[in-house]
């Protein structure tokens, strides 16, 4: 029954794959979209949360990719979808890390995009009816 | 604006918020989701402050 409400809230023929795009581009669009909007609260506050504090503590957002390490951090980073490209643009963050908090601060906004991929997938899964 | 948490400050709010987000992914009913949410920030929490004073004693 469920599955049947998620699949009349994104439409029933439209893009399956629109609220995992969305969820990515924005954190708990792909919920918002699918109607589940306490969830969908609860994560964009979770992830966006982080990755400001992050951004707060002179976290580094990743830019290029000189070694391994730096493409795993960048992978992370474009996990933010939106947020990252918006601070990219806008110059937040540090270039180097400096002080002890900044160097959490690079992880908070890591981890924020791993999160928004988590989240994202989650509302894939509630439109084609994987989880309820 | 500059944020410089404790260590300890920052454990509990990367606990709070990546508890919040698994617990709503990784279970179904609102009712797990809370019960799994408490769980991993309890882990996440309780497993720093364990490995803390583990490092503290071995460094001693």
């Amino acid at each position: 029954m469920a599955t049947e409400q998620n699949k009349s809230a994104a439409g029933e023929t439209g893009f399956v794959h629109l609220p995992l795009i969305a969820g990515w581009l924005v954190p708990g669009a792909g919920h918002f979209l699918l109607r589940k909007w306490g969830r969908g609260s609860l994560l964009a506050a979770s992830i966006l949360g982080m990755f400001v504090l992050g951004i707060a503590m002179q976290g580094k957002l990743y830019g290029g990719a000189h070694d391994i390490l730096d493409v795993l951090g960048l992978a992370g980073d474009l996990g933010n979808g939106l947020l990252y490209i918006i601070s990219r643009v806008l110059g937040l963050g540090a270039a180097q890390v400096q002080v002890t908090t900044a160097d959490y601060g690079t992880r908070f906004i890591v981890v924020a995009g791993l999160l928004n991929v988590i989240a994202a997938v989650d509302a894939h899964n509630l439109r084609t009816g994987r989880k309820s | 604006m500059i944020f410089q948490p404790s260590h300890f400050a920052a454990v509990v709010l990367f606990a709070l918020f990546a508890s919040v987000v698994f617990g709503i992914t990784q279970r179904e009913t609102p009712r797990r989701m809370i019960r799994y949410g408490i769980y991993c920030f309890v882990l996440f929490v309780g497993s720093a402050v364990v490995l803390s004073w583990l490092m503290y004693l071995i460094a001693r």
